[in-house]
């Protein structure tokens, strides 16, 4: 048996790659790439715990998060793909006012 | 056993992570998350929740690494280069502050480290099988699921229409017009086929 606390620090690290990657890259897909895996790390940290406790509210809680993040997806992309329409640029550094 | 299974996919993930960080490619950006999500989907394996690997698998693996990818072949953003940055501090600071959230984290993990053991308590009897976590989606939490289906619906419209051609005036355009018509046709037509 694998301690819960593991888990919990791998969450950890694989959120700080996440932070890292909305940080540092300018690619607005790679930023949205760097959110789902944030929030992967925060469902692995939920089901460690519901193993610890034995029980399955803390999965009940990850499914409703992947429905959410999957609708979150779809809205996200369908907006980028807008503002690509009339920027043609996914450079976030560029896409810096609210006109068009 | 389980801590070989534990310690090989863990390093398949960060790898995963940090290759999606590193890669130029938006296209094997995609691919490394998707090796992110697969090792995450054994995780949920090895902590006995059988329903969320599937669900992970279906989901992440098979629809949402699908939609990046399609929306990455559309704009055609695997060739887009990184520029350097508007604010040249940027990276610097961003390295320096995640270094310093990797060492609370290993920092809150090594002061604790006495208790982890209390998880080893006998756990043969299946606490989340789909039967129970079918059980409580449709007794306790009822209403988060009837609410999800509105989320659902609601990111549907959305991205409908968001990608209505809208003219300026705010009637549709031809373009939008044309494609209504081509979906459906004129009731005309059809009446007056059939007399």
């Amino acid at each position: 048996m694998i301690p819960y606390s593991w888990y919990v620090l791998l969450a950890a690290i694989l959120f700080a790659f996440g932070v890292m990657g909305v940080l540092i890259r300018r690619n607005a897909l790679i930023v949205f790439m760097s959110v789902e895996l944030m929030l992967n790390s925060a469902n692995l940290a939920l089901v460690a715990y519901a193993q610890r406790w034995q029980q399955v509210n803390g999965q009940i809680i990850v499914f409703f998060v992947i429905a959410v993040a999957a609708a979150e997806v779809a809205v996200g992309l369908a907006l980028l793909v807008t503002i690509f329409r009339s920027r043609q640029t996914t450079n976030i550094d560029e896409i810096n006012t609210l006109k068009g | 056993m389980e801590y070989i299974v534990f310690f090989v996919t863990a390093v398949v993930a960060v790898i995963g992570a940090l290759m999606l960080l590193l890669s130029r490619n938006a296209v094997h950006s995609a691919l490394w998350l998707l090796l992110n999500f697969s090792s995450i989907a054994v995780f949920y394996l090895l902590l006995r929740a059988p329903f969320l690997f599937a669900v992970q698998l279906i989901i992440y693996a098979g629809a949402i690494i699908v939609l990046f990818l399609f929306v990455v072949m559309l704009l055609g953003a695997e060739r887009a280069e990184d520029q350097r940055d508007t604010l040249a501090w940027q990276r610097p600071v961003a390295l320096v502050l995640v270094v310093v959230l990797l060492c609370e984290a290993a920092y809150i993990f090594l002061a604790r480290a006495g208790e982890t053991l209390t998880a080893a308590t006998a756990t043969t009897e299946e606490f989340a099988s789909p039967a129970l976590i079918g059980e409580a989606l449709f007794t306790t939490y009822l209403l988060p699921f009837e609410i999800t289906s509105v989320i659902l619906l609601a990111a549907l419209v959305g991205v409908v229409v968001l990608h209505q051609h809208q003219s300026r005036t705010g009637r549709p355009t031809e373009q939008a017009v044309q494609d209504m018509s081509e979906i459906a046709p004129e009731p005309t037509q059809t009446a007056a086929s059939s007399r």
